[in-house]
């Protein structure tokens, strides 16, 4: 389980996450909506230990990231796979190799690599895509690819950041099926998006962040029924009143 | 537990200049015990940053060797014997020019393309994916570059000075008034073994300081390309000045 524990976090005099407390549970898909620059991704960097916040804890199956030795952050790292916005795939190497990466760091043999990959590929969809190279793909396959890298490692959590933005709506429904069949699969995704469609497809909870901490969290049905007012304009995707709800510009 | 002793990658210049090269050079040191991250990367970069910079370092040395040539015979004539040319041309290519001008070129094109790479990996996040997947950045990425640097910057200086000490011969016997005996002569003369050896430590510095410069500067890349541009400025600017600080350094400790 991962839980966020009055974590802040600020870049110089901005407030990005300001008590945010959070408790993600195994086996489902956890969604956090909020405006861009809300803090979304400063929160998932929390988790895998590449942000170190300010205040608070942020715990991961019992261990508290800020407390651990390199040798304890490596080995959390092996259990969470990590989908970027834009997919981040090492552009010099080609899409078996990239999946590769992760796997032989495990200690994996070739036979076990190359299976994985085969694999994982299968998942996404995109068998025979090994040799090619991340700038022979279009953005929703980048991103696909991202997935499978992911998966490859067989991690315990997957954290998707923004993984439909700049999709088309068929792309960004492929993604949320991938998204939803990788739950199936018994791993724990923790999603951030600003897109309502793709967080009521894929989110078991969903949880709303503003102003650097939660608003509020509930199942689909509470978050679509929510009354409150900050809830509903940004599920409902009104203008107006934007000073109140504006958001913090955060890194990443 | 402090922060350094960690994988994590968010840690932005808050020290001084010197301060934080310091610590990022010592993460660096840290990070050469995880050899079996580094060490199957080594020898392509020593073929990128080294053998593909043999070209560039023989343009150089080339003209080098025939500018000494020239300038010695201006200075020497009348005053003292032609074949002081040969000792000139020999101490000053393998003592002082060939190290330095083949490191100011390594500078601009080696700096240059690591903080461009890695610069654009920190923006596009490829540095934070690295890391999710458990490596440690500076042994996969620094370590391979500063070591082949380290490795490949003497050799190619090697070369500079056999093809510059080569095209100022040339030069002396084409264009002058000597004889290939009284150039050789020269050469000898004043020839010992400690100049190539201290122009090769020198090199081997240098490569270490370009190669060092261009990595934090690109890993310390801010977002978009005018963040990589100027990181990839402040790699080559920085990886000059610690080649001339270098260069004085070794000669008060070595001459």
């Amino acid at each position: 389980m991962i839980q966020l524990d009055g974590v802040t976090k600020s870049f110089g005099a901005q407030r990005v996450l300001d008590g945010l407390s959070l408790d993600v549970p195994d086996g489902r898909n956890t969604v956090v909506i909020g405006y861009s620059g809300s803090g979304k991704s400063v929160t998932l960097k929390c988790i895998v230990g590449l942000i170190e916040p300010d205040g608070g804890r942020v715990l991961v199956d019992g261990g508290v990231v800020g407390e651990m030795s390199r040798e304890e952050l490596a080995e959390l790292r092996g259990r969470i796979g990590y989908v970027f916005q834009f997919a981040a795939l090492f552009d010099s190497m080609t899409v078996a190799e990239n999946i590769a990466l992760g796997l032989a760091r495990r200690g994996h043999d070739r036979s076990t690599i190359a299976r994985r990959i085969e694999e994982s590929l299968a998942v996404v969809e995109l068998p025979g895509t090994e040799g090619r190279y991340p700038a022979e793909l279009s953005g929703g396959m980048r991103k696909r690819v991202g997935i499978a890298r992911a998966i490859a490692l067989k991690p315990r959590y997957i954290l998707y950041d923004e993984p439909t933005s700049g999709l088309d709506p068929v792309t960004s429904a492929v993604m949320d099926q991938l998204m939803v069949r990788t739950r199936d699969l018994g791993v724990t995704g923790l999603v951030v998006t600003h897109d309502m469609r793709s967080a009521f497809r894929v989110g078991d909870r969903i949880a709303m962040l503003h102003e650097g901490r939660i608003r509020q969290v509930g199942t689909r049905a509470e978050i679509q029924a929510s009354d409150d007012p900050v809830v509903r304009q940004f599920i409902e995707g009104r203008p107006g009143q934007m000073a109140a709800a504006a958001p913090r510009r955060a890194p990443g | 537990m402090t922060h350094d002793s960690r994988l994590t990658t968010y840690s932005p210049p808050r020290d001084g200049f010197i301060t934080h090269i310091g610590r990022r050079s010592l993460e660096t040191f840290r990070a050469v015990a995880d050899v079996p991250t580094w060490s199957p990367l080594l020898v392509g970069q020593m073929r990128r940053l080294g053998v593909d910079s043999v070209p560039i370092a023989l343009f150089i040395a080339v003209f080098t060797g025939i500018v000494l040539s020239l300038l010695s015979s201006y200075i020497f004539t009348g005053a003292v014997p032609l074949y002081f040319v040969g000792a000139l041309v020999g101490k000053t290519v393998m003592m002082e020019l060939g190290p330095v001008l083949t490191g100011m070129a390594l500078a601009g094109r080696v700096g240059a393309s690591i903080a461009a790479e890695l610069g654009t990996m920190k923006v596009t996040e490829q540095v934070d994916a690295l890391e999710t997947l458990a490596y440690d950045r500076n042994a996969y990425l620094v370590v391979p570059r500063v070591l082949a640097a380290t490795l490949m910057f003497p050799v190619v200086t090697a070369f500079a000075m056999a093809v510059g000490v080569t095209s100022g011969w040339i030069t002396a016997v084409n264009l002058l008034d000597l004889s290939t005996p009284e150039f050789f002569k020269g050469l000898r003369m004043f020839y010992q073994f400690k100049d190539i050896w201290f122009g090769l430590v020198k090199s081997a510095s240098f490569g270490a300081a370009v190669a060092l410069m261009g990595c934090l500067q690109g890993l310390d890349s801010k977002s978009g390309a005018q963040g990589v541009g100027q990181s990839t400025t402040r790699a080559v600017v920085l990886g000059c000045e610690a080649i001339l600080v270098l260069d004085a350094f070794w000669a008060l400790v070595l001459l």
